[in-house]
């Protein structure tokens, strides 16, 4: 069955101060996404994860271009496509999440009539059936009392609820894939564990494909099938997520899996040296060669490919072996 | 055993809200409401806790930047809440902040070395050389150049704007520096630095932290006590590594079953906690958890049980103890 | 740590580079900028580079006495039209007005009142408003409370009206206006200070100087006036051209700059009835002068808006 998203030598740029400052926030990514499966996009502010999302559905800020590549959804290409058929194929066929849901929310309409826009707009339901999808979808993402629910605003919700409710919404065109941008980062621990349990209840329940960007590891672990770790705009690593936490293969991977503080453990940290790079000033060759430990002359000279082994890994290093971790065992 | 740099009794904090209606009665928001804990010197401990259990205003309460509505906050050996402002500058000295956010916490038109002695100058005079050379000292001890000090903090990456709270935070030689989630607003990568750093600092100049934050692993890692806050009240206190091997508050128990694996086969007890957290106008009576606790039992919403040891160091309120 | 001695972050690279100078010249709006900038020359340069005196009218040649008079000799040629009309002349291109004094020169001792009184009455105006906003915001409570009531009383009056108010108890003159301008529009800078001021109180870095001790003096100029400096500063460019009008508009009304000083607006007034005779150049030069500083102040301070403002900044 072919992929339900295939993305191939995706580039994109900004031209700001007058087109002489060219930012490749997103240069050259390429990943496949099955139908109903979770895929994760995992980096640091600025690596590329957000514009990869936007160039996706094509909301791209003025200043920015799609510059090269294919989008293959469904069989169509994105790029390919109008801006009118682009807009049939938000909110109904590829929905978002962002990261703030107050942002998310407008204030001035209620929870109701928020949720049934999509449905609506996309010409799937009027009347009472409309409205009986909208109950539907808020019981769906668990709002206690609907019925009562449908006519209150966002300001009387709480911020868990919120953030389900823009769930709802994603839900509500009946989409195939979910683009959810670091949506819990704003949530309290407790709540974000019964938003992310939501989540996949909802992907069992509807087989509906996420693309999960975050920067937190730990919800990669939790939640994706196969993940993408991006570095200055290009996938430096991409596998099954097993083989990820446990054979990790590019330099970057490694030091980000063992710079983060473990429960139950003292062991000290190790801190990647150097700052991520200026997006309009990236190094020569490997764009992570001044902050690696592995780094020889040839990664500074040469930009290394993509480079596909026996398991399925793909890794973006001269010097990718794979290495066995072992796994922390937490306490039960 | 030396006494503690710092030792909180029974600390209170109501903020009263006006009456509703002609009969309502004047409620108060009973933010933090009985707390009480230590911190010794050269130690670290950590305070945990989701929104609204009253850890922001438990680090306000130590700045001296509000004042207590009941309970003692002794710091080396004297009740600071007790003392009028006007005596509260040496404490002001001793007893610094670093705050969650790089972008607001240094003065955007101001130079980077003018901000860091800022604190130092308000309370010693000191000669423009001396202060010039106590801020490069400052700026080595953080890993930043001397040089930097002539510029603004828009220049700076959110891990060096840190590192310049701290310098900053370090500028009046404190013993205490209270830590209000230092590393949240920070990039994956530049928090190990922020940890390593502040760590180094501890074992270099014994100074002790107050490290709030709701990230169990960080504070976990960070501090060698961790003390678990909900609803203005402390639920359980205990040695950090023994709390994530033996959690025995229910709460502390689902902040761990929340704090995200560390890798993909980590088998954790799930505990999902239902319903939001209540607010703090009109907590439940008895034990304020035992609304969501999935260990609720009849005497839990009558009585509020009390802190007790349940082992050496661990001390846990809860009445399934 | 290896890490320690990094150069300054991406961040430092790209702000020196954006503050390049030759760099900037790309974002700048030319057109606005140079108008002001020829203004701003112009009136400093006034007393060199007039080809007459502000105040005395133009000697005239023998044989434009005979034009006019029939006369060889004259104290003066009024009304003189501007010279690619058939009777100017190039020694007043723009023609002389009633009493025979060149307008090109008295346009231009113009520009000095003109943009001396809006910029020093702004200025002034800037500084009340600022700091009473500053208070207002920060010391909170019953500061705020009278403050504010009278910022919203003063902000009711019609400044127009409230301007003629004023100058009827001071009676006209440049130092007069000055002051005018300033009761008239500190009010306008309150409003705007005081809600920054009401943010930025919130910020850490406040609020870490206040856990210091640190006295609220230092606190207010040192932490709360540069940052409030880039609100105040949009808003000084677009006061500027309204209180060019104002200056304008009470000069036309006789009750601002006092005759024969050369103010834009008294010119118009002055030449209000010369229109009706036929001789338009003496209310339209002045006019578009108004017109063009008012403009280009205008869009200035729209710039400016959008520059200082880092989120309107990359559309």
């Amino acid at each position: 069955m072919p992929p339900l998203l295939r993305v191939e030598g995706l580039k994109t740029h900004y031209f700001g101060f007058g087109g002489s400052r060219v930012v490749k926030a997103v240069d050259g990514v390429s990943f496949t996404i099955e139908a109903g499966q979770t895929f994760g996009l995992v980096g640091e502010s600025g690596c590329g994860k957000t514009t990869t999302c936007h160039s996706l559905v094509r909301l791209l800020a003025p200043s920015a271009r799609i510059v090269a590549g294919r989008i293959e959804f469904d069989g169509q290409n994105l790029l390919d496509l109008s801006a009118r058929e682009m807009r049939e194929v938000r909110g109904r066929r590829i929905a978002s999440i962002l990261q703030d849901p107050m942002a998310s929310l407008d204030p001035l309409f209620s929870i109701g009539n928020q949720v049934a826009e999509p449905a609506y707009y996309h010409g799937l339901l009027r009347g009472r059936p409309l409205r009986r999808r909208v109950i539907e979808l808020l019981a769906a993402v668990r709002i206690p009392s609907p019925e009562k629910r449908f006519r209150e605003f966002p300001h009387q919700m709480s911020g868990g609820m919120r953030q389900r409710i823009v769930g709802a919404i994603a839900q509500a065109g009946g989409p195939k894939l979910i683009i959810a941008d670091e949506p819990t980062t704003n949530l309290d621990v407790t709540i974000q564990l019964q938003y992310l349990n939501l989540l996949k209840d909802l992907q069992r329940a509807t087989g509906v494909a996420l693309i999960f960007v975050t920067h937190n590891l730990g919800i990669v672990a939790k939640m994706c099938d196969k993940v993408a770790v991006m570095y200055a705009g290009k996938i430096v690593e991409m596998q099954p997520v097993r083989g990820l936490f446990y054979a990790p293969r590019h330099p970057y991977t490694k030091a980000l899996l063992d710079s983060i503080p473990k429960l139950g453990t003292k062991e000290p940290l190790y801190a990647i040296p150097g700052q991520p790079p200026d997006l309009s000033k990236l190094p020569t060759g490997c764009s992570f060669h001044p902050r690696c430990v592995k780094a020889t002359r040839r990664c500074r000279a040469e930009e290394p490919p993509d480079e596909c082994d026996s398991d399925g890994a793909t890794t973006r290093c001269w010097h990718a072996a794979a290495s066995q971790v072992t796994p922390e065992v937490a306490h039960a | 055993m030396p006494e503690p740099l710092l030792e909180v009794r029974d600390l209170k904090k109501h903020f009263p809200v006006k009456g509703l209606g002609f009969f309502g009665a004047a409620g108060a928001v009973k933010a933090v409401d009985g707390i009480s804990f230590t911190v010794d010197r050269g130690k670290t401990l950590g305070l945990v806790g989701e929104s609204g259990c009253g850890k922001t205003t438990t680090s306000k309460l130590i700045l001296a930047a509000e004042r207590p509505t009941g309970g003692s906050i002794e710091f080396e050996g004297q009740d600071i809440a007790a003392l009028p402002d006007r005596h509260l500058r040496d404490y002001r000295r001793k007893v610094q902040v670093v705050f969650q956010d790089p972008y607001s916490s240094l003065s955007p038109r101001m130079r980077v070395g003018e901000i860091i002695a800022e604190p130092m100058l308000a309370h010693e005079n000191l000669s423009r050389q001396d202060g010039e050379a106590r801020v490069s000292e400052l700026f080595e001890l953080v890993g930043l150049r001397p040089d930097m000090a002539r510029l603004f903090p828009h220049e700076f990456s959110g891990g060096q704007r840190q590192r310049l709270a701290i310098a900053r935070a370090l500028s009046t030689k404190a013993r205490l520096i209270v830590l209000d989630e230092p590393v949240s607003a920070l990039d994956v990568s530049i928090r190990a630095h922020i940890i390593s750093l502040l760590e180094d600092l501890q074992a270099r100049f014994g100074v002790s932290y107050l490290f709030i934050a709701h990230d169990l692993a960080a504070v976990s890692h960070l501090s060698h006590q961790t003390a678990v806050m909900y609803l203005g009240k402390l639920v359980e206190v205990a040695d950090s590594l023994e709390l994530c091997a033996e959690p025995l508050h229910p709460y502390t128990k689902a902040l761990f079953a929340a704090s995200l694996p560390s890798h993909p086969d980590e088998k954790r007890e799930e505990i999902v906690l239902s319903g939001e957290v209540p607010s703090a106008l009109n907590p439940p009576r008895g034990c304020r958890f035992h609304p969501r606790c999935p260990f609720a039992m009849p005497r839990c919403s009558q009585e509020e049980p009390e802190l007790t040891e349940q082992a050496p160091g661990h001390t846990v309120a809860c009445h399934l103890y | 740590m290896a890490t320690a001695f990094d150069e300054v972050g991406a961040l430092a690279t790209v702000s020196r580079r954006a503050r390049h100078p030759l760099r900037i010249l790309r974002e700048l709006p030319a057109i606005p900028l140079l108008i002001v900038a020829v203004l701003a020359f112009v009136a400093l340069l006034a007393p060199v580079i007039a080809p007459h005196g502000k105040l005395d009218p133009v000697k005239p040649t023998p044989a434009q006495c005979l034009a006019k008079f029939g006369a060889e000799n004259c104290p003066y040629v009024d009304g003189m039209p501007p010279f690619w009309a058939p009777e100017g002349s190039l020694t007043t291109p723009l023609g002389t007005d009633f009493l025979g004094r060149d307008v090109l020169s008295r346009l231009m001792y113009g520009a000095q009142i003109s943009l001396l009184v809006a910029l020093t009455g702004t200025i002034v105006a800037g500084f009340i408003g600022t700091m009473v906003g500053v208070l207002a915001g920060y010391m909170g409570r019953w500061w705020d409370q009278i403050l504010m009531r009278i910022t919203d009383a003063w902000l009711t009056l019609p400044s127009l009206v409230f301007a003629i108010l004023l100058s009827s108890v001071r009676g006209p003159g440049v130092w007069n206006v000055v002051l005018i301008l300033a009761l008239v529009f500190w009010s306008r800078y309150s409003r705007a200070v005081r809600g920054e001021v009401l943010a930025l109180r919130e910020r850490d870095f406040v609020r870490l100087a206040e856990i210091n001790g640190i006295s609220k003096t230092r606190i207010i100029f040192r932490h709360l006036v540069p940052n409030v400096m880039n609100t105040v500063m949009v808003l000084f460019s677009l006061q500027v051209g309204v209180a060019v009008i104002i200056e304008a508009s009470l000069s036309f009304l006789g009750v601002g700059v006092p005759p024969p000083e050369p103010s834009w607006g008294l010119m118009m007034s002055e030449g209000r009835d010369a229109l009706m005779e036929g001789s338009w150049w003496l209310a339209v030069f002045p006019g578009i002068c108004i017109s063009l500083l008012v403009l280009s102040a205008n869009m200035l301070g729209d710039w400016l808006r959008v520059r200082l403002d880092p989120q309107l900044r990359n559309r």
